[in-house]
């Protein structure tokens, strides 16, 4: 009991090692089926953060990012529902974001400390700083917006959030990947894409929702665009996380990133299709969208912690990087 | 480059990098480091749990546990020890090197004076072994606690090793999915997190950290890391020597994923087995790619955008 190698079934193993041709375009010829852990216990710690705080906070902050975005494209159109949607949600997203965060906090009356320093290696800064940009703007925008007062302050705030929006939608990716966490880290590359374009499904998803169908055509083309992209981003990153991809697949991630899947498809499908004609339609479109962002983000945090309590995704992959290093020839014999 | 770390984080004319060499292959699982530890930084209770993972309840490092003994009971058919073709106790071997055939007493009795004390010593009956290792924050190069913490409540002291300012830290987690050891950890009741600092109030006044002073059998050894490298590399030729071919160091090259530890270890088998991964890599040697991608797609909502609105036909 206490020396057993925990073994992959042959399914996983294969899984692994199709994750390995597609990467190296080359033949493993010792396939990583086993591997050895201290008492099956994990090797990271699981992270601290709460599911509703912060897969909260990344679904909220990218629908506030884009719906910036999508704010001031309306404005420039004007489409003026349109517009004060998602002037309203990006203020109203950002601000249950900040509770969220500072909720999460071990210590919440420190929050302040997070703007003691600025330190480029560390996300969660930048983060801080982007977002004390980002949230006052936003809060410009919409107050202007909805008093109709100082529309050229409103104007300026509006372009602002809508140059900060992208940036708060994004960085995200870069914070969760910015960790030892492997379904996290291992898709680095893809992850902002991901988040991004889920971001831009849920803010066109909420301008659905709330405008009415003659201003929502730009909406129903961002859906479509930000959908593809969160799909084709997600396949991409399955694809090349190798075993990890596990994690996305299985348990309570799998069952979110399949629902995600389907709800963010028929979202931007039935948007795309019916949106136009129907406001119901439209309205149910727009819902389906933004639980297939919330859906993404509650999946891909899901993943991490799953990727996190078995070694398996821990010690597997750094065993392949160091077989792959000693060119196939694995240095250490495998003990039995 | 290892031995500047608190240079090059601006301090004038520091001492020496400091750090830990565990040598586990004379680990006896007494445990002293563990108590010394709690002892003297006051360290609160890590729970009082029966695992039945051999003789260890600790478990692993965390907020309250900032020394781990490891305990791991394999048979000592599975090490895969060269044959030192020379005359043994027992039935005649093959002579090959794939044979698994154990030390004789004789040789470890004789030939290699103290350096298995880790291991049962019956003579002529050698078919267990008991792995023991004391694991201890790894107090890296490039510490990726350090880099993701957003206070700065991480630092790096003037000896090279990465302490928390507990009047800093708002308890934000970051440097708990950073660390790739799985070292810090949040106290739950407290909020904030914890781990080894290497006892910087004793290093300050040129005293060495408790669980090296308790420890009866130096298998923790704490100095300065270019000496304890040197001497580390002296032990691990002399175990080769001896046979010992698992023997192998872990966490002292500089060219690692972490740019080397100042707490590293000698193993007696792979470094998974303890419950340390194989190849960390810190997590910011990727940062400034996941910047540029996260800049792109950035980019792309905007380009997006620009197209749903003034793309259409509409």
């Amino acid at each position: 009991m206490s020396y057993q190698p925990t073994t992959d079934s042959p399914q996983q193993a294969r899984k692994s090692l199709q994750g390995w041709r597609k990467r190296r375009g080359e033949r493993l010829m010792v396939p990583p089926a086993e591997f050895t852990s201290y008492y099956g216990r994990a090797v990271l710690k699981e992270p601290t953060w709460e599911a509703t705080d912060i897969a909260g906070y990344l679904f909220l902050g990218g629908l506030a990012g884009a719906s910036s975005v999508l704010a001031a494209g309306a404005q420039a159109s004007k489409r003026t529902e349109l517009e004060r949607a998602s002037k309203v949600t990006a203020i109203g997203a950002i601000s249950l974001s900040m509770v969220a965060l500072v909720h999460d906090l071990g210590r919440p009356e420190r929050f302040i400390n997070m703007l003691r320093v600025f330190k480029p290696t560390s996300p969660m800064s930048v983060g801080s700083w982007v977002l004390s940009g980002y949230a006052p703007l936003a809060g410009l925008a919409a107050a202007s917006r909805i008093t109709g007062r100082a529309p050229r302050l409103g104007a300026a705030a509006t372009a602002g959030a809508a140059l900060l929006g992208p940036a708060v939608a994004s960085y995200t990716a870069v914070l969760v990947a910015d960790t030892a966490v492997p379904a996290w880290h291992e898709g680095f590359r893809e992850l902002p894409f991901v988040f991004v374009g889920s971001g831009a499904a849920a803010a066109a998803g909420l301008g659905l929702l709330a405008a009415p169908v003659a201003e929502t055509g730009p909406a129903r083309r961002l859906a479509v665009l930000g959908a593809a992209a969160e799909l084709a981003a997600t396949a991409r990153m399955e694809q090349r996380v190798g075993l990890i991809a596990e994690t996305y697949h299985q348990g309570r991630a799998g069952t979110l990133l399949r629902a995600a899947k389907l709800l963010t498809t028929a979202g931007a499908v039935g948007g795309a299709m019916l949106g136009r004609r129907s406001r119901v339609a439209a309205a149910a479109s727009g819902a389906a969208l933004l639980a297939g962002s919330a859906c993404t983000r509650f999946g891909i945090f899901e993943a991490g912690r799953a990727s996190v309590k078995d070694p398996k995704y821990t010690v597997v992959p750094q065993r392949e990087r160091i077989s792959a290093a000693d060119g196939f020839a694995d240095a250490e014999p495998a003990d039995t | 480059m290892t031995s500047d770390v608190a240079a090059a984080v601006g301090y004038q004319d520091p001492p020496p990098r400091k750090g830990f060499f565990t040598d586990t292959s004379v680990c006896i699982g007494c445990k002293a480091c563990e108590v010394a530890c709690k002892e003297w930084n006051a360290v609160p209770e890590d729970g009082l749990n029966f695992t039945g993972m051999s003789y260890d309840n600790t478990q692993s490092l965390g907020a309250d546990t900032w020394r781990h003994v490891a305990f791991i009971e394999k048979p000592a058919a599975s090490r895969s020890s060269v044959s030192l073709g020379m005359p043994t106790i027992g039935p005649p071997t093959g002579g090959t090197p794939t044979d698994r055939t154990p030390i004789s007493s004789d040789v470890q009795n004789q030939a290699v004076p103290d350096v298995v004390a880790g291991q049962t010593q019956n003579a002529g009956t050698p078919d267990f072994q008991w792995l023991m290792a004391s694991d201890v924050c790894k107090h890296c190069t490039h510490a990726a606690c350090l880099d993701v913490c957003p206070t700065g409540a991480l630092f790096r002291t003037e000896f090279g090793t990465v302490v928390v300012q507990q009047d800093v830290c708002n308890g934000c987690g970051y440097c708990v999915s950073a660390c790739p050891y799985g070292v810090i950890d949040q106290r739950k009741d407290d909020g904030r997190v914890f781990k080894c600092t290497m006892c910087y109030d004793r290093l300050s006044v040129g005293e060495q950290p408790a669980c090296a002073k308790a420890c009866p059998t130096e298998s923790i050894q704490y100095g300065d890391l270019d000496e304890l490298r040197e001497r580390a590399q002296q032990r691990v030729d002399t175990l080769h020597a001896a046979g010992m071919a698992d023997a192998r160091l872990y966490g002292e090259s500089p060219d690692d994923g972490v740019g080397g530890n100042g707490a590293f270890f000698l193993l007696l088998d792979q470094p998974e087995v303890y419950g340390l991964p194989p190849a960390p890599v810190v997590t910011t040697a990727d940062l400034a790619s996941m910047w540029k991608h996260a800049a792109v797609a950035a980019a792309g909502l905007v380009v997006a955008a620009g197209v749903a609105f003034f793309g259409g036909r509409e």
